[in-house]
């Protein structure tokens, strides 16, 4: 099992989220985060002054699959949250050692 | 003996005020939303608990000693208020400073128009009070702040305005040195927004800017308000209660001025809204609703003097000019002079209080105010019409606002801060972590993380 972590674009949320049910992905987390990536922020205006943004919102999701969807999970969150313009976020893919369902005490891809 | 149609008008005149009072204290919730909301969230339940408590704090002032000190000598016959309560205190003849009589609103002579007439002013006499916690918010001890309500309501503010709409000096330079019809000011864009535009200037420089707002280089920073539909929700409930600050300052429902006056108040706010719209996205490329704000309310200041003097088309151009000199003051303010106004009260209040003042002298086309402050004016005149004794009126009230009225705030600020332990400014650590907990002991917003 591997949990599967992605920082995207907010306007992208719905996007991916549908791309990810098609991919037969059965539950996602998602938190609303802040960050800065090798751009650093931006800056913005209010009431006639310059203001930095340092950290950029961004929706962090997160899922655990089995070995198998891996490849095929990545592909669908690449294709739905591309823009191709700077700050499209990223993936990455953790090692699970232990699932566990809550109400049922179903352990592994069972708890999936 | 007076026709009953007579005592009809007074008494309609006299509800006409009454509904005026009503609509300038709902002004009182403008400023609270449009201060708290520009704003961060970290403080919004002392600022908006500022903006609350000015209320009473001023009353209270202005009913103990205040209201007799500006208007003990006040009289008008259009409301049924014939005789003036009591007199003059400091000063006499065509030179009085300060009147007596009414302290508290007892002994005789408070009448139900006297009463009447209290309700308007001391609702003008808030919004002077209430200026100062926008200039000042987010850094303003919350014990120091209640000591300024008091100060203005009990002296502050009553100083112009017993030398102006009292019937002090300023009011007799029409004889005294024959300017025009003597100060004119019809409903208080000097009386009321630059004395108290210049107290928030007073107050700016004495807390000195909130921290992050200068950066290392001395560049100004932004430092966005929380929120903005509150903002601007807030401007217009002021526009709203504005109707009532200028149109109601006729005195008289029987002076169909009064629809002269809001009409050229609406014009003076949405032209002056557009036009800072414009401005602001010429200078930084967007239409900064912070500014749009700014902009309406300059224009609702600079046209509070003018309003009943001069036709439609002035208070479009009285409108236009007054954002952009609006806009133009917050820059100067941040960037030349260093001052951190997180809501641009110097520049909409203190600034445009004056362009107010001086636009009665331009502006006015002397089809209104025959016998204004007693003289034998036929109407008040400004340059437009090639009388320049009614811009010298102006000028010297503009000069006594920033001569006299602004060090008199600035050395109450000033004097304030030596003798409060700690100064009146909140500890370093309670302004980066937000005044709400340490000064009220309550979130705005309790649930945000």
């Amino acid at each position: 099992m591997k949990l599967i972590t992605t920082i995207i674009k907010p306007f992208k949320v719905d996007d991916v989220k549908d791309a990810l049910k098609s991919a037969g992905v059965q539950g996602i987390t998602v938190s609303e985060v802040k960050g800065f990536g090798r751009q650093g922020g931006h800056t913005e205006t209010y009431r006639g002054s310059e203001y930095a943004i340092d950290f950029v919102p961004k929706v962090r999701m997160e899922l655990v699959v089995d070995d198998a969807q891996v490849d095929s999970v990545v592909d669908a969150i690449r294709t739905a949250a591309a823009t191709g313009k700077i700050g499209d976020g990223k993936i990455w893919i953790t090692e699970v050692t232990r699932l566990i369902r809550i109400r049922t005490g179903e352990e592994g891809t069972d708890a999936i | 003996m007076q026709s009953e149609v007579q005592v009809l008008g007074t008494q309609l005149n006299l509800l006409w005020v009454v509904i005026g009072a009503a609509l300038v204290v709902f002004m009182q919730a403008g400023f609270a939303l449009v201060e708290t909301g520009f704003t961060r969230a970290k403080h919004a339940a002392h600022v908006v608990s500022t903006n609350f408590a000015i209320f009473g704090l001023g009353f209270i002032g202005f009913f103990l000693i205040g209201f007799p000190l500006a208007f003990g000598g006040f009289s008008t016959a259009l409301i049924g208020m014939d005789q003036p309560v009591g007199g003059a205190l400091l000063g006499s003849g065509n030179w009085i400073f300060l009147f007596k009589g009414g302290w508290a609103l007892s002994g005789g002579g408070i009448t139900p128009a006297v009463l009447g007439f209290f309700l308007y002013m001391v609702a003008f006499m808030d919004t002077v009070a209430t200026i100062p916690t926008g200039s000042m918010a987010e850094r303003w001890k919350w014990s120091s702040f209640t000591i300024w309500g008091v100060f203005c309501g009990a002296i502050y503010y009553p100083l112009f305005a017993a030398w102006t709409w009292g019937g002090g000096w300023l009011s007799k330079t029409w004889d005294t040195m024959s300017l025009g019809a003597g100060y004119v000011d019809f409903a208080g864009s000097g009386v009321v927004h630059a004395v108290g535009g210049v107290a928030a200037l007073a107050g700016a420089i004495v807390l000195g800017p909130r921290i992050g707002k200068f950066g290392a280089d001395g560049k100004p920073r932004a430092i966005p308000g929380h929120h903005i539909p509150m903002a601007m929700l807030g401007t217009f409930i002021l526009l709203f209660g504005w109707f009532g600050f200028n149109a109601a300052s006729t005195f008289a429902a029987t002076d169909v001025q009064f629809a002269t006056a809001a009409t050229n108040t609406a014009i003076a706010a949405a032209f002056g809204a557009i036009s800072a719209m414009i401005y602001i996205t010429k200078r930084t490329g967007k239409p900064d609703p912070g500014m749009m704000v700014n902009g309406m309310l300059a224009g609702l200041v600079a046209i509070t003097a003018p309003c009943a003097f001069v036709a439609p088309w002035a208070a479009a151009v009285i409108g236009l000019i007054a954002a952009v000199l609006a806009i133009e003051a917050v820059f100067f303010i941040e960037r030349k002079l260093k001052l951190d106004d997180p809501v641009g009260a110097i520049a909409v209040h203190g600034v445009n209080g004056i362009f107010g003042v001086l636009a009665v002298g331009i502006f006015s086309n002397g089809s209104y105010g025959a016998g204004w402050n007693g003289s034998p004016t036929k109407g008040i005149e400004g340059i437009i019409k090639g009388d320049w004794g009614q811009l010298g009126a102006q000028v010297l009230g503009v000069a006594v606002i920033l001569l006299v009225i602004f060090p008199i705030a600035y050395g109450f600020f000033k004097i304030q801060n030596k003798i409060t332990k700690g100064g009146i400014r909140s500890a370093e650590e309670d302004e980066i972590n937000g005044l709400d907990i340490p000064e009220m002991g309550v979130k705005a917003y309790p649930e945000f993380m």
